[in-house]
């Protein structure tokens, strides 16, 4: 039986990312401490913290976008579907389509809502013929709750849409490549209310089919989105749990401070 | 707990709580006072006490409407959700409690028409008990003390073998003779609204605990005696 990173055993939940003594360092700073971290299958996790916790840094481990980074040097080990990420042998491309990444800000290239979309699985040879690419742009843009607004204007600009519209179409172009783990880094600070709960309303619907892991800086998008939060503090995993747990009744004292406003 | 960064969400909780101390006061003042115009045949304090009870009820909307406000306005998570919610649910034990206070006040009314009857003196006995119940309860809440909470919730068990033991008591009186009825009807309705308030405390005791460590009270409250015949056991009786 595998056992959660606070030693209980987990007969049910299917885990589909194993994180165990992950720590990262930037040159001498060490910014994430021995994390241990199982990422439930299906589910939506949300890592909540405040500014520099390391929540957006474990993300980024996720799918090794810290190799990017020069002086980052990650340790531990990070399994999906217990294959190790990171082999030295490994294809990162290859991980990046299998983990897509969602940013802050959206970041549609200067290309038509269609080729936005169509770019990955071009890159990845995922599509035979031109038929199949249509089919897989219409797919994620429907999956992406996009296809009714932008079905007319597929060769328009993607940096023409809204907001809230651009960061639907990162998503839409983040699921076309069949990733199986999308990763969010609080994916809706720059839209407004409505546009945020049309993305919240989305990562809902694609837990059926992903599994997510959201960073977020609003609770209450944790407590609304989410079914497991992960609570980070100076670079620590202080406590992980089911979403209505943390929030209803957390087991550390520094939890329940973040999360009520009483932090010092 | 330490403070939170927000000021203002503080002075609202510690609002709060001044509320509860208040309503709390009020009606362990009004359960205090109906049993000494039940004890000193006082009809006048009796009136004034059905009287006050509007205020207990006033109170309780100000709690109910300022929690709306602080859920709606805060959105209170962990340690301040429960605390709130718990708020709501001790000013609707305490609005039942006044309530019963009032109850007992009304049927004293009554009671100082009749002539005096001898079980008159175990009432105030089964008060005095609910009453010490009553403020350590409410002593536990301010302390937000579950320990002492859950003496409270143990002690109800006395109250019931009291109340039982009254109930008898006044069964015998009616049997000697039927000129007692009608007074010890009106015992019996005050000695189980006055039960009914060491009920609510246990209530209040039941929301400290959860208020404290965020899960229900599970354990099997002891029992005192009923005055009920104990169920059949499930599945028999066909």
């Amino acid at each position: 039986m595998m056992s959660n990173s606070d030693g209980e055993p987990v007969a049910s939940a299917k885990i589909k990312v194993v994180a165990r003594d992950v720590n990262v360092f930037y040159s001498d700073k060490h910014a994430l401490k021995a994390v241990n971290l199982d990422v439930r299958a299906n589910e939506v996790t949300a890592l909540i913290g405040p500014s520099g916790c390391g929540k957006s840094t474990f993300l980024r481990c996720l799918n090794r976008m810290n190799d990017l980074i020069d002086g980052a040097r990650v340790t531990g080990t990070i399994a999906i579907d217990q294959q190790d990420i990171y082999l030295k042998d490994l294809d990162v491309v290859q991980l990046r389509a299998r983990v897509g990444m969602v940013f802050q800000k959206p970041n549609p290239f200067p290309k038509s809502i269609f080729d936005n979309v169509a770019y990955g699985p071009r890159i990845h040879g995922l599509a035979g013929t031109g038929a199949e690419l249509e089919e897989i742009v219409v797919t994620s843009l429907k999956r992406a709750g996009l296809f009714e607004e932008v079905k007319d204007r597929l060769n328009e600009a993607g940096t023409g849409l809204s907001g809230g519209q651009q960061q639907r179409l990162c998503i839409a172009r983040a699921i076309a490549v069949s990733p199986e783990v999308i990763l969010m880094d609080e994916p809706c600070s720059a839209l407004d209310p409505i546009a945020t709960a049309k993305v919240e309303e989305l990562i809902d619907e694609l837990r059926q089919n992903y599994t997510i892991i959201v960073v977020t800086h609003s609770m209450q998008q944790a407590a609304r989105v989410s079914q497991r939060t992960a609570f980070f503090h100076l670079g620590e995993l202080v406590e992980v749990g089911d979403t209505e747990q943390i929030f209803t009744n957390p087991n550390h004292k520094l939890t329940q401070g973040y999360i009520t406003g009483r932090f010092g | 707990m330490t403070e939170h960064t927000v000021r203002s969400y503080d002075e609202e909780l510690s609002h709060l709580n001044n509320l509860i101390a208040r309503m709390g006061g009020i009606a362990e003042a009004q359960l205090d006072a109906s049993i000494q115009a039940l004890i000193r045949r006082n009809s006048e304090q009796a009136g004034k006490i059905i009287a006050a009870d509007a205020k207990v009820d006033d109170m309780e909307h100000e709690v109910h409407a300022f929690t709306v406000r602080l859920l709606a306005l805060r959105q209170p998570v962990a340690h301040d959700l429960r605390f709130i919610v718990g708020a709501l649910k001790v000013s609707g034990d305490l609005e039942r409690i006044a309530d019963y206070a009032a109850n007992v006040a009304k049927r004293a009314l009554v009671l100082n028409q009749l002539p005096p009857v001898p079980p008159m003196a175990a009432v105030p006995r089964l008060g005095r008990l609910v009453q010490e119940i009553l403020k350590d309860v409410l002593d536990a809440y301010v302390d937000q003390n579950q320990e002492k909470a859950l003496r409270v919730w143990k002690r109800d068990e006395e109250v019931d073998d009291m109340y039982t033991g009254l109930f008898r008591e006044l069964i015998t009186y009616m049997m000697e003779d039927p000129r007692n009825i009608t007074p010890c009807i009106h015992l019996m309705f005050i000695a189980k609204n006055i039960e009914r308030i060491g009920d609510h405390a246990t209530n209040i005791a039941e929301t400290i605990h959860y208020l404290v460590n965020g899960t229900p009270l599970l354990d099997a409250r002891p029992k005192g005696t009923s005055v009920l015949p104990e169920p059949p056991p499930a599945g028999e009786g066909n």
